[in-house]
Protein backbone atom coordinates (compact mmCIF):
# COMPACT_ATOMS: atom_id res chain seq x y z
CA UNK A 1 0.00 0.00 0.00
CA UNK A 2 2.59 2.61 1.15
CA UNK A 3 1.98 6.19 2.21
CA UNK A 4 3.61 9.28 0.77
CA UNK A 5 3.67 12.84 2.00
CA UNK A 6 5.22 16.08 0.87
CA UNK A 7 5.15 19.78 1.63
CA UNK A 8 6.70 22.97 0.38
CA UNK A 9 6.79 26.35 2.09
CA UNK A 10 6.81 29.18 -0.39
CA UNK A 11 8.86 32.19 0.56
CA UNK A 12 9.94 30.97 4.00
CA UNK A 13 11.58 28.18 5.96
CA UNK A 14 10.03 26.02 8.62
CA UNK A 15 10.72 22.99 10.75
CA UNK A 16 10.16 20.65 7.79
CA UNK A 17 11.77 17.75 9.64
CA UNK A 18 9.15 17.71 12.37
CA UNK A 19 6.31 18.50 9.97
CA UNK A 20 7.18 15.62 7.67
CA UNK A 21 7.70 13.33 10.66
CA UNK A 22 4.16 14.07 11.84
CA UNK A 23 2.71 13.59 8.37
CA UNK A 24 4.44 10.24 7.88
CA UNK A 25 3.58 9.02 11.35
CA UNK A 26 -0.10 9.66 10.54
CA UNK A 27 0.36 7.33 7.55
CA UNK A 28 2.10 4.60 9.51
CA UNK A 29 -0.76 2.14 8.94
CA UNK A 30 -0.07 2.34 5.19
CA UNK A 31 3.57 1.32 5.51
CA UNK A 32 5.10 -0.10 8.68
CA UNK A 33 8.32 -1.54 7.23
CA UNK A 34 10.51 1.49 6.63
CA UNK A 35 10.35 5.27 6.51
CA UNK A 36 12.30 7.70 4.40
CA UNK A 37 12.76 11.45 4.31
CA UNK A 38 14.13 13.78 1.68
CA UNK A 39 14.49 17.12 3.45
CA UNK A 40 15.68 20.27 1.73
CA UNK A 41 17.51 22.00 4.53
CA UNK A 42 18.89 25.46 5.09
CA UNK A 43 22.50 24.48 4.42
CA UNK A 44 25.10 27.06 3.42
CA UNK A 45 25.21 25.72 -0.14
CA UNK A 46 29.01 25.75 -0.26
CA UNK A 47 29.68 22.04 -0.07
CA UNK A 48 28.00 18.86 -1.18
CA UNK A 49 26.18 16.82 1.45
CA UNK A 50 26.74 13.15 0.78
CA UNK A 51 24.73 10.62 2.74
CA UNK A 52 25.78 7.03 2.25
CA UNK A 53 25.57 3.63 3.85
CA UNK A 54 28.21 0.97 4.14
CA UNK A 55 25.85 -1.80 5.22
CA UNK A 56 22.27 -2.53 6.13
CA UNK A 57 20.12 -2.30 9.20
CA UNK A 58 19.80 -5.93 10.21
CA UNK A 59 17.37 -5.28 13.04
CA UNK A 60 14.02 -6.92 13.60
CA UNK A 61 12.03 -7.38 10.38
CA UNK A 62 14.97 -6.79 8.10
CA UNK A 63 15.55 -9.13 5.16
CA UNK A 64 19.23 -8.16 4.98
CA UNK A 65 22.10 -10.50 5.68
CA UNK A 66 23.71 -10.03 9.08
CA UNK A 67 27.32 -8.81 8.86
CA UNK A 68 29.99 -8.23 11.47
CA UNK A 69 30.08 -4.50 12.19
CA UNK A 70 33.84 -4.45 11.69
CA UNK A 71 33.29 -4.64 7.92
CA UNK A 72 31.48 -1.30 8.12
CA UNK A 73 34.61 0.43 9.42
CA UNK A 74 36.69 -1.19 6.69
CA UNK A 75 34.31 0.02 4.02
CA UNK A 76 34.25 3.50 5.50
CA UNK A 77 38.04 3.63 5.24
CA UNK A 78 37.79 2.58 1.59
CA UNK A 79 35.29 5.38 0.97
CA UNK A 80 37.64 7.93 2.56
CA UNK A 81 40.51 6.73 0.41
CA UNK A 82 38.38 6.81 -2.72
CA UNK A 83 37.31 10.37 -1.95
CA UNK A 84 40.90 11.37 -1.59
CA UNK A 85 41.78 9.69 -4.90
CA UNK A 86 38.93 11.56 -6.58
CA UNK A 87 40.23 14.90 -5.31
CA UNK A 88 37.32 15.44 -2.92
CA UNK A 89 37.96 17.01 0.46
CA UNK A 90 35.98 15.92 3.50
CA UNK A 91 35.01 19.10 5.35
CA UNK A 92 32.93 17.42 8.03
CA UNK A 93 31.89 13.86 8.78
CA UNK A 94 29.26 12.36 11.04
CA UNK A 95 28.66 8.73 11.87
CA UNK A 96 24.90 8.47 12.29
CA UNK A 97 24.48 4.74 12.84
CA UNK A 98 26.99 1.89 12.60
CA UNK A 99 26.15 1.64 8.90
CA UNK A 100 25.40 5.19 7.71
CA UNK A 101 27.28 8.46 7.42
CA UNK A 102 26.79 12.08 6.51
CA UNK A 103 29.75 13.84 4.89
CA UNK A 104 30.17 17.41 3.82
CA UNK A 105 32.62 17.38 0.95
CA UNK A 106 34.22 19.87 -1.37
CA UNK A 107 34.14 18.53 -4.91
CA UNK A 108 33.83 20.26 -8.27
CA UNK A 109 33.88 17.59 -10.97
CA UNK A 110 31.48 15.14 -12.63
CA UNK A 111 29.03 13.59 -10.15
CA UNK A 112 28.26 10.49 -12.19
CA UNK A 113 31.92 9.52 -12.36
CA UNK A 114 32.26 10.33 -8.68
CA UNK A 115 29.24 8.22 -7.69
CA UNK A 116 30.33 5.24 -9.75
CA UNK A 117 33.72 5.28 -8.10
CA UNK A 118 32.31 5.41 -4.56
CA UNK A 119 29.69 2.76 -5.23
CA UNK A 120 32.28 0.42 -6.73
CA UNK A 121 33.15 -0.38 -3.09
CA UNK A 122 31.25 -3.48 -1.97
CA UNK A 123 27.89 -2.75 -0.26
CA UNK A 124 28.42 1.01 -0.33
CA UNK A 125 25.47 3.02 -1.60
CA UNK A 126 25.19 6.77 -1.87
CA UNK A 127 21.74 7.67 -0.59
CA UNK A 128 21.98 11.23 -1.83
CA UNK A 129 24.26 14.00 -2.96
CA UNK A 130 23.18 17.60 -2.96
CA UNK A 131 23.78 21.01 -1.51
CA UNK A 132 20.48 21.14 0.34
CA UNK A 133 19.12 17.57 0.10
CA UNK A 134 19.31 15.45 3.25
CA UNK A 135 18.02 11.99 2.35
CA UNK A 136 17.50 9.59 5.22
CA UNK A 137 15.85 6.20 5.12
CA UNK A 138 15.82 3.29 7.49
CA UNK A 139 13.65 0.57 8.95
CA UNK A 140 10.93 1.58 11.38
CA UNK A 141 8.15 4.13 11.57
CA UNK A 142 8.50 7.88 11.10
CA UNK A 143 9.23 8.73 14.71
CA UNK A 144 11.73 5.88 15.11
CA UNK A 145 13.72 6.99 12.06
CA UNK A 146 13.41 10.67 12.92
CA UNK A 147 14.74 10.10 16.44
CA UNK A 148 17.53 7.83 15.19
CA UNK A 149 18.80 10.54 12.83
CA UNK A 150 17.75 13.67 14.74
CA UNK A 151 15.43 14.94 12.02
CA UNK A 152 12.78 16.75 14.00
CA UNK A 153 14.90 19.88 14.26
CA UNK A 154 15.77 20.18 10.57
CA UNK A 155 14.83 23.61 9.25
CA UNK A 156 14.18 23.91 5.54
CA UNK A 157 11.80 24.83 2.77
CA UNK A 158 10.38 21.54 1.57
CA UNK A 159 10.53 17.78 1.74
CA UNK A 160 9.00 14.50 0.69
CA UNK A 161 8.68 11.25 2.59
CA UNK A 162 7.53 7.68 2.40
CA UNK A 163 6.14 5.04 4.74
CA UNK A 164 6.78 1.72 3.03
CA UNK A 165 4.95 -1.56 2.99
CA UNK A 166 7.35 -3.86 1.13
CA UNK A 167 5.61 -5.68 -1.71
CA UNK A 168 7.96 -5.83 -4.69
CA UNK A 169 11.29 -6.26 -2.90
CA UNK A 170 12.86 -6.86 0.49
CA UNK A 171 12.59 -5.01 3.79
CA UNK A 172 15.91 -3.19 3.65
CA UNK A 173 17.30 0.31 3.34
CA UNK A 174 18.30 -0.02 -0.28
CA UNK A 175 14.67 -0.72 -1.29
CA UNK A 176 13.27 2.00 0.94
CA UNK A 177 12.20 5.35 -0.45
CA UNK A 178 13.02 8.13 -1.25
CA UNK A 179 15.28 7.38 -4.17
CA UNK A 180 17.96 9.79 -5.17
CA UNK A 181 17.73 10.97 -8.80
CA UNK A 182 21.25 9.74 -9.58
CA UNK A 183 23.42 11.44 -10.74
CA UNK A 184 21.62 14.76 -10.27
CA UNK A 185 22.34 16.67 -7.11
CA UNK A 186 19.32 17.43 -4.93
CA UNK A 187 16.76 15.28 -6.81
CA UNK A 188 14.61 12.77 -4.90
CA UNK A 189 11.50 10.68 -5.57
CA UNK A 190 8.86 8.81 -3.53
CA UNK A 191 6.20 6.58 -5.01
CA UNK A 192 2.99 4.80 -4.05
CA UNK A 193 1.92 2.06 -6.45
CA UNK A 194 3.31 -0.67 -8.68
CA UNK A 195 5.06 -0.35 -12.02
CA UNK A 196 4.47 -3.17 -14.47
CA UNK A 197 7.04 -2.35 -17.15
CA UNK A 198 9.93 -2.11 -14.71
CA UNK A 199 12.25 -4.65 -16.31
CA UNK A 200 11.77 -3.41 -19.88
CA UNK A 201 12.48 0.15 -18.78
CA UNK A 202 15.35 -0.90 -16.53
CA UNK A 203 17.12 -2.81 -19.29
CA UNK A 204 16.69 0.11 -21.70
CA UNK A 205 17.95 2.65 -19.17
CA UNK A 206 20.90 0.53 -18.07
CA UNK A 207 21.90 0.27 -21.73
CA UNK A 208 21.96 4.07 -21.73
CA UNK A 209 24.34 4.13 -18.77
CA UNK A 210 21.86 4.76 -15.96
CA UNK A 211 22.36 3.09 -12.58
CA UNK A 212 19.98 1.04 -10.42
CA UNK A 213 20.88 0.13 -6.85
CA UNK A 214 17.85 -1.93 -5.84
CA UNK A 215 15.22 -4.17 -7.37
CA UNK A 216 12.44 -1.94 -6.10
CA UNK A 217 10.19 -0.91 -9.00
CA UNK A 218 9.84 2.59 -7.59
CA UNK A 219 13.51 3.33 -8.22
CA UNK A 220 12.63 3.29 -11.90
CA UNK A 221 10.81 6.62 -11.54
CA UNK A 222 13.91 8.38 -10.22
CA UNK A 223 16.08 6.87 -12.95
CA UNK A 224 13.48 7.54 -15.64
CA UNK A 225 13.27 11.23 -14.69
CA UNK A 226 17.03 11.55 -14.33
CA UNK A 227 17.52 10.18 -17.84
CA UNK A 228 14.98 12.62 -19.28
CA UNK A 229 16.64 15.53 -17.47
CA UNK A 230 20.07 14.35 -18.64
CA UNK A 231 18.72 14.58 -22.18
CA UNK A 232 17.60 18.17 -21.62
CA UNK A 233 13.99 17.87 -20.45
CA UNK A 234 12.78 20.04 -17.61
CA UNK A 235 11.49 18.31 -14.50
CA UNK A 236 7.88 18.96 -15.50
CA UNK A 237 8.48 17.70 -19.06
CA UNK A 238 10.06 14.54 -17.69
CA UNK A 239 7.14 13.99 -15.36
CA UNK A 240 4.63 14.40 -18.19
CA UNK A 241 6.56 11.87 -20.27
CA UNK A 242 6.41 9.46 -17.33
CA UNK A 243 2.62 9.27 -17.61
CA UNK A 244 2.98 7.24 -20.80
CA UNK A 245 6.51 5.90 -20.33
CA UNK A 246 5.67 4.19 -17.05
CA UNK A 247 3.03 1.49 -16.99
CA UNK A 248 1.11 0.55 -13.88
CA UNK A 249 -0.50 2.48 -11.08
CA UNK A 250 1.27 5.31 -9.39
CA UNK A 251 1.17 8.54 -7.52
CA UNK A 252 4.64 9.94 -7.02
CA UNK A 253 6.36 13.06 -5.73
CA UNK A 254 9.64 14.44 -6.94
CA UNK A 255 11.64 17.21 -5.32
CA UNK A 256 14.58 19.30 -6.42
CA UNK A 257 16.49 21.98 -4.56
CA UNK A 258 13.84 24.58 -5.31
CA UNK A 259 10.71 22.70 -6.37
CA UNK A 260 8.23 19.99 -5.53
CA UNK A 261 6.11 18.07 -8.03
CA UNK A 262 3.41 15.40 -8.13
CA UNK A 263 2.17 13.08 -10.85
CA UNK A 264 -0.79 10.73 -10.90
CA UNK A 265 -1.30 7.89 -13.38
CA UNK A 266 -4.02 8.02 -16.02
CA UNK A 267 -6.31 5.68 -14.08
CA UNK A 268 -5.97 7.63 -10.83
CA UNK A 269 -5.64 4.31 -9.08
CA UNK A 270 -3.60 5.57 -6.16
CA UNK A 271 -4.81 8.16 -3.68
CA UNK A 272 -3.59 11.68 -3.17
CA UNK A 273 -5.08 14.56 -1.22
CA UNK A 274 -3.75 18.04 -1.78
CA UNK A 275 -3.90 21.31 0.11
CA UNK A 276 -2.66 24.46 -1.58
CA UNK A 277 -2.42 28.00 -0.22
CA UNK A 278 -0.28 31.01 -1.11
CA UNK A 279 2.52 30.04 1.25
CA UNK A 280 2.16 26.29 1.72
CA UNK A 281 1.43 23.19 -0.34
CA UNK A 282 0.93 19.97 1.61
CA UNK A 283 -0.09 16.62 0.21
CA UNK A 284 -0.35 13.03 1.24
CA UNK A 285 -1.94 9.68 0.56
CA UNK A 286 -4.61 10.50 3.11
CA UNK A 287 -6.03 13.70 4.50
CA UNK A 288 -4.99 12.77 8.03
CA UNK A 289 -1.39 13.39 6.98
CA UNK A 290 -2.22 17.00 6.16
CA UNK A 291 -4.36 17.32 9.28
CA UNK A 292 -1.39 16.37 11.40
CA UNK A 293 0.18 19.74 10.58
CA UNK A 294 -2.96 21.75 9.78
CA UNK A 295 -5.65 20.74 12.28
CA UNK A 296 -7.90 23.67 11.41
CA UNK A 297 -10.63 23.29 8.79
CA UNK A 298 -9.09 23.61 5.31
CA UNK A 299 -10.08 22.98 1.71
CA UNK A 300 -8.41 19.96 0.13
CA UNK A 301 -8.97 18.06 -3.09
CA UNK A 302 -7.92 14.98 -5.03
CA UNK A 303 -5.90 15.75 -8.17
CA UNK A 304 -7.42 14.08 -11.22
CA UNK A 305 -6.07 11.26 -13.37
CA UNK A 306 -3.02 12.10 -15.46
CA UNK A 307 -2.38 15.30 -13.53
CA UNK A 308 1.13 16.73 -13.12
CA UNK A 309 1.86 19.73 -10.90
CA UNK A 310 5.09 21.45 -9.93
CA UNK A 311 5.52 24.17 -7.28
CA UNK A 312 8.50 26.41 -6.63
CA UNK A 313 9.72 27.55 -3.22
CA UNK B 1 -42.97 -9.06 -5.23
CA UNK B 2 -42.47 -5.77 -6.92
CA UNK B 3 -44.49 -5.58 -10.11
CA UNK B 4 -42.03 -4.62 -12.79
CA UNK B 5 -44.52 -5.47 -15.51
CA UNK B 6 -46.52 -2.27 -14.98
CA UNK B 7 -46.58 -0.79 -18.43
CA UNK B 8 -46.37 2.87 -17.43
CA UNK B 9 -43.34 2.19 -15.25
CA UNK B 10 -41.79 0.12 -18.00
CA UNK B 11 -42.22 2.85 -20.61
CA UNK B 12 -40.78 5.46 -18.28
CA UNK B 13 -37.84 3.32 -17.29
CA UNK B 14 -37.10 2.36 -20.87
CA UNK B 15 -37.14 5.97 -21.98
CA UNK B 16 -34.46 6.65 -19.39
CA UNK B 17 -32.36 3.70 -20.49
CA UNK B 18 -33.12 1.60 -17.42
CA UNK B 19 -33.39 -2.12 -16.89
CA UNK B 20 -37.01 -3.32 -17.02
CA UNK B 21 -37.18 -7.07 -17.46
CA UNK B 22 -38.65 -9.28 -14.76
CA UNK B 23 -35.95 -11.16 -12.90
CA UNK B 24 -36.36 -14.91 -12.70
CA UNK B 25 -34.45 -18.05 -11.81
CA UNK B 26 -31.13 -17.44 -10.10
CA UNK B 27 -31.62 -13.71 -10.05
CA UNK B 28 -35.10 -13.82 -8.51
CA UNK B 29 -35.43 -11.29 -5.70
CA UNK B 30 -37.69 -11.27 -2.69
CA UNK B 31 -38.87 -7.98 -1.29
CA UNK B 32 -40.01 -6.78 2.09
CA UNK B 33 -43.66 -7.56 2.69
CA UNK B 34 -45.44 -4.69 4.50
CA UNK B 35 -48.10 -7.12 5.74
CA UNK B 36 -45.47 -8.68 7.97
CA UNK B 37 -44.03 -5.40 9.23
CA UNK B 38 -44.99 -6.05 12.85
CA UNK B 39 -42.80 -9.18 12.85
CA UNK B 40 -39.89 -7.37 11.30
CA UNK B 41 -36.91 -6.44 13.46
CA UNK B 42 -34.00 -4.55 11.98
CA UNK B 43 -31.02 -5.29 14.21
CA UNK B 44 -28.94 -2.31 15.25
CA UNK B 45 -31.62 0.35 14.90
CA UNK B 46 -32.86 2.88 17.43
CA UNK B 47 -35.94 5.04 17.80
CA UNK B 48 -34.72 8.61 17.81
CA UNK B 49 -36.26 12.06 18.07
CA UNK B 50 -34.98 14.61 15.52
CA UNK B 51 -35.68 17.39 18.00
CA UNK B 52 -33.37 15.87 20.56
CA UNK B 53 -29.98 17.35 19.65
CA UNK B 54 -26.47 16.92 20.96
CA UNK B 55 -22.84 17.58 20.02
CA UNK B 56 -19.95 15.14 20.07
CA UNK B 57 -16.30 16.23 19.87
CA UNK B 58 -14.28 13.37 18.35
CA UNK B 59 -10.93 15.18 18.30
CA UNK B 60 -9.31 12.76 20.73
CA UNK B 61 -11.24 9.65 19.72
CA UNK B 62 -10.35 6.98 17.20
CA UNK B 63 -13.04 5.96 14.73
CA UNK B 64 -14.22 2.98 16.77
CA UNK B 65 -14.69 5.08 19.89
CA UNK B 66 -16.47 7.78 17.90
CA UNK B 67 -18.82 5.32 16.18
CA UNK B 68 -19.62 3.58 19.45
CA UNK B 69 -20.41 6.96 21.00
CA UNK B 70 -22.73 7.85 18.10
CA UNK B 71 -24.49 4.52 18.60
CA UNK B 72 -24.79 5.20 22.31
CA UNK B 73 -26.30 8.63 21.67
CA UNK B 74 -28.83 7.14 19.25
CA UNK B 75 -29.78 4.53 21.85
CA UNK B 76 -30.51 7.46 24.20
CA UNK B 77 -32.90 8.83 21.58
CA UNK B 78 -30.82 11.65 20.13
CA UNK B 79 -32.01 12.24 16.57
CA UNK B 80 -29.73 15.15 15.67
CA UNK B 81 -26.04 14.66 16.36
CA UNK B 82 -23.39 17.23 15.46
CA UNK B 83 -19.87 15.83 15.19
CA UNK B 84 -17.13 18.33 16.00
CA UNK B 85 -13.49 18.02 14.84
CA UNK B 86 -13.68 14.92 12.64
CA UNK B 87 -10.31 16.07 11.23
CA UNK B 88 -10.17 13.66 8.31
CA UNK B 89 -10.53 10.52 10.40
CA UNK B 90 -11.50 7.36 8.52
CA UNK B 91 -14.69 5.31 8.77
CA UNK B 92 -16.71 7.78 10.81
CA UNK B 93 -20.50 7.42 10.89
CA UNK B 94 -20.58 3.94 9.34
CA UNK B 95 -23.32 1.34 9.70
CA UNK B 96 -26.13 3.64 10.86
CA UNK B 97 -29.36 1.83 10.06
CA UNK B 98 -32.05 4.22 11.29
CA UNK B 99 -33.29 7.72 10.66
CA UNK B 100 -30.88 10.27 12.05
CA UNK B 101 -29.81 13.80 11.32
CA UNK B 102 -26.02 13.55 11.42
CA UNK B 103 -23.91 16.66 10.84
CA UNK B 104 -20.13 16.64 10.55
CA UNK B 105 -18.51 20.01 11.26
CA UNK B 106 -15.38 19.29 9.21
CA UNK B 107 -13.92 16.73 6.85
CA UNK B 108 -13.93 12.94 6.79
CA UNK B 109 -11.24 10.52 5.66
CA UNK B 110 -11.82 7.23 3.87
CA UNK B 111 -15.03 5.17 4.01
CA UNK B 112 -17.02 7.90 5.74
CA UNK B 113 -20.70 7.07 6.39
CA UNK B 114 -20.39 3.69 4.67
CA UNK B 115 -23.09 0.99 4.80
CA UNK B 116 -25.78 3.33 6.07
CA UNK B 117 -29.50 2.75 5.72
CA UNK B 118 -31.59 5.81 6.38
CA UNK B 119 -29.79 8.76 7.99
CA UNK B 120 -29.59 12.25 6.59
CA UNK B 121 -25.94 13.24 6.68
CA UNK B 122 -24.35 16.62 6.07
CA UNK B 123 -20.58 16.98 5.84
CA UNK B 124 -19.49 20.61 6.06
CA UNK B 125 -16.13 19.74 4.60
CA UNK B 126 -14.48 17.25 2.30
CA UNK B 127 -14.63 13.45 2.21
CA UNK B 128 -11.94 10.95 1.25
CA UNK B 129 -12.18 7.78 -0.81
CA UNK B 130 -15.29 5.59 -0.86
CA UNK B 131 -17.69 7.94 0.88
CA UNK B 132 -21.09 6.30 1.53
CA UNK B 133 -19.95 2.97 0.11
CA UNK B 134 -22.82 0.47 0.10
CA UNK B 135 -25.39 3.05 1.20
CA UNK B 136 -28.88 1.52 1.16
CA UNK B 137 -31.02 4.58 1.85
CA UNK B 138 -30.87 8.11 3.18
CA UNK B 139 -29.34 11.33 1.99
CA UNK B 140 -25.71 12.39 2.19
CA UNK B 141 -24.65 15.93 1.29
CA UNK B 142 -20.98 16.87 0.98
CA UNK B 143 -20.42 20.62 0.96
CA UNK B 144 -16.87 20.51 -0.50
CA UNK B 145 -14.91 18.00 -2.61
CA UNK B 146 -14.89 14.23 -2.47
CA UNK B 147 -12.20 11.66 -3.20
CA UNK B 148 -12.28 8.66 -5.52
CA UNK B 149 -14.88 5.87 -5.47
CA UNK B 150 -17.54 8.29 -4.29
CA UNK B 151 -20.70 6.24 -3.75
CA UNK B 152 -19.08 2.91 -4.57
CA UNK B 153 -21.69 0.14 -4.78
CA UNK B 154 -24.52 2.23 -3.36
CA UNK B 155 -27.90 0.53 -3.56
CA UNK B 156 -30.18 3.44 -2.80
CA UNK B 157 -30.53 6.93 -1.42
CA UNK B 158 -29.24 10.28 -2.59
CA UNK B 159 -25.53 11.09 -2.51
CA UNK B 160 -24.72 14.70 -3.28
CA UNK B 161 -21.39 16.48 -3.62
CA UNK B 162 -21.37 20.24 -4.04
CA UNK B 163 -17.72 20.27 -5.12
CA UNK B 164 -15.77 17.94 -7.43
CA UNK B 165 -15.18 14.21 -7.06
CA UNK B 166 -12.29 11.89 -7.89
CA UNK B 167 -12.05 8.84 -10.12
CA UNK B 168 -14.43 5.87 -10.28
CA UNK B 169 -17.43 7.73 -8.90
CA UNK B 170 -20.36 5.31 -8.68
CA UNK B 171 -18.22 2.26 -9.35
CA UNK B 172 -20.41 -0.84 -9.12
CA UNK B 173 -23.43 1.33 -8.31
CA UNK B 174 -26.55 -0.79 -7.87
CA UNK B 175 -29.19 1.86 -7.29
CA UNK B 176 -29.88 5.30 -5.87
CA UNK B 177 -28.54 8.51 -7.29
CA UNK B 178 -25.27 10.39 -7.16
CA UNK B 179 -25.29 14.11 -7.96
CA UNK B 180 -22.11 16.14 -8.35
CA UNK B 181 -22.06 19.89 -8.87
CA UNK B 182 -18.45 20.02 -10.10
CA UNK B 183 -16.20 17.77 -12.15
CA UNK B 184 -15.56 14.03 -11.89
CA UNK B 185 -12.45 11.98 -12.65
CA UNK B 186 -11.76 8.96 -14.85
CA UNK B 187 -13.93 5.83 -14.97
CA UNK B 188 -17.06 7.51 -13.62
CA UNK B 189 -19.82 4.89 -13.46
CA UNK B 190 -17.34 2.04 -13.95
CA UNK B 191 -19.31 -1.25 -14.02
CA UNK B 192 -22.44 0.42 -12.66
CA UNK B 193 -25.49 -1.82 -12.65
CA UNK B 194 -28.42 0.36 -11.74
CA UNK B 195 -29.17 3.85 -10.53
CA UNK B 196 -28.25 7.27 -11.89
CA UNK B 197 -25.25 9.54 -11.79
CA UNK B 198 -25.45 13.26 -12.53
CA UNK B 199 -22.24 15.23 -13.11
CA UNK B 200 -22.87 18.89 -13.84
CA UNK B 201 -19.24 19.61 -14.74
CA UNK B 202 -16.69 17.77 -16.85
CA UNK B 203 -15.81 14.08 -16.56
CA UNK B 204 -12.53 12.29 -17.26
CA UNK B 205 -11.72 9.41 -19.54
CA UNK B 206 -13.57 6.10 -19.84
CA UNK B 207 -16.96 7.35 -18.70
CA UNK B 208 -19.34 4.47 -17.96
CA UNK B 209 -16.75 1.83 -18.78
CA UNK B 210 -18.34 -1.66 -18.81
CA UNK B 211 -21.58 -0.40 -17.32
CA UNK B 212 -24.33 -3.02 -17.21
CA UNK B 213 -27.21 -0.64 -16.79
CA UNK B 214 -28.20 2.65 -15.21
CA UNK B 215 -27.90 6.16 -16.59
CA UNK B 216 -25.26 8.87 -16.41
CA UNK B 217 -25.98 12.52 -17.17
CA UNK B 218 -23.09 14.89 -17.87
CA UNK B 219 -23.34 18.66 -18.11
CA UNK B 220 -19.78 19.42 -19.25
CA UNK B 221 -17.11 17.87 -21.43
CA UNK B 222 -16.50 14.13 -21.55
CA UNK B 223 -12.88 12.92 -21.66
CA UNK B 224 -13.89 9.75 -23.50
CA UNK B 225 -16.52 7.04 -23.40
CA UNK B 226 -15.59 3.70 -21.85
CA UNK B 227 -16.26 0.30 -23.35
CA UNK B 228 -19.92 -0.21 -24.21
CA UNK B 229 -21.02 3.21 -22.90
CA UNK B 230 -23.17 4.95 -25.50
CA UNK B 231 -24.97 8.25 -25.81
CA UNK B 232 -28.77 8.16 -25.68
CA UNK B 233 -31.37 10.85 -26.44
CA UNK B 234 -32.63 12.95 -23.56
CA UNK B 235 -36.36 12.53 -23.03
CA UNK B 236 -39.03 14.50 -21.22
CA UNK B 237 -38.85 11.98 -18.38
CA UNK B 238 -35.12 12.58 -18.04
CA UNK B 239 -35.65 16.34 -17.78
CA UNK B 240 -38.39 15.88 -15.20
CA UNK B 241 -36.31 13.55 -13.12
CA UNK B 242 -33.24 15.81 -13.30
CA UNK B 243 -35.30 18.86 -12.37
CA UNK B 244 -36.67 17.10 -9.32
CA UNK B 245 -33.36 15.60 -8.28
CA UNK B 246 -31.38 18.84 -8.61
CA UNK B 247 -34.01 20.61 -6.57
CA UNK B 248 -33.56 18.02 -3.82
CA UNK B 249 -29.80 18.47 -4.11
CA UNK B 250 -30.16 22.27 -4.04
CA UNK B 251 -27.67 22.69 -6.89
CA UNK B 252 -27.65 23.35 -10.62
CA UNK B 253 -30.24 26.12 -10.77
CA UNK B 254 -28.76 27.54 -13.95
CA UNK B 255 -28.05 24.31 -15.79
CA UNK B 256 -29.65 23.82 -19.20
CA UNK B 257 -30.81 20.25 -18.66
CA UNK B 258 -31.73 19.63 -22.29
CA UNK B 259 -28.10 20.23 -23.26
CA UNK B 260 -26.81 17.53 -20.93
CA UNK B 261 -25.37 14.32 -22.38
CA UNK B 262 -27.09 11.13 -21.40
CA UNK B 263 -25.04 7.94 -21.33
CA UNK B 264 -26.36 4.38 -21.02
CA UNK B 265 -25.05 0.84 -21.53
CA UNK B 266 -24.78 -0.35 -25.12
CA UNK B 267 -25.25 -3.89 -23.78
CA UNK B 268 -22.88 -5.45 -26.28
CA UNK B 269 -20.29 -6.79 -23.88
CA UNK B 270 -19.60 -10.48 -23.32
CA UNK B 271 -21.44 -10.59 -20.01
CA UNK B 272 -24.81 -10.29 -21.73
CA UNK B 273 -24.21 -13.72 -23.31
CA UNK B 274 -24.33 -15.21 -19.80
CA UNK B 275 -27.77 -13.83 -19.00
CA UNK B 276 -30.77 -16.05 -18.61
CA UNK B 277 -33.16 -16.15 -21.59
CA UNK B 278 -35.66 -13.61 -20.28
CA UNK B 279 -32.90 -11.19 -19.40
CA UNK B 280 -31.10 -11.74 -22.68
CA UNK B 281 -34.23 -10.66 -24.50
CA UNK B 282 -34.00 -7.27 -22.88
CA UNK B 283 -30.30 -6.95 -23.47
CA UNK B 284 -30.24 -7.54 -27.22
Amino acid sequence: MCGIAGLIHRGKSSNVGEELQNMLQALKHRGPDSTGYALYANNDGQNFIMRFKVGENVGEGSTSVNEDESVYDERKKLVDKKLSDLGATIMKEEKLTPYSYRYEIKYGKDLMWFSKAIESIESVEILSIGKSLELIKDLGDAITVSERYGLNKVQGTHGIGHARMATESGVDIKSAHPFWGYPFADVSVVHNGQLTNYWNNRRALENKGMRFMSECDSELIAVFLAEKMRDGATLEEGMKQSLTGLDGVFTYFVATKDSLGMAKDTMAAKPLVLYESDDLVAMGSEEIAIRSILPQEIDTYDPFDGEVKVWQI
Amino acid sequence: MANLKTSSKKTKAQSMGMHTEVLTGKTQQKFFNPDEAENFFYWGTHKVDFNKRTELDVKDMDCKEANNKIDELMSEGYGTIVIKNPQGKHSLGVGILNKLNLIFEGSLGYFGVGSIDGPIVTVNGRVGWSCAENMMAGKVVIEKNAGSCFGAAIRGGDLICKGSVGARTGIDQKGGSIVVAGDAGAFTGFMMQRGRIVILGDVGINLGDSMYDGTIYVGGKIGSFGSDAVEAPMTKNDIEWLTRKLKVAEIGNNVNLSKMTKVVAGKKLWNYDALEPTERKGAI
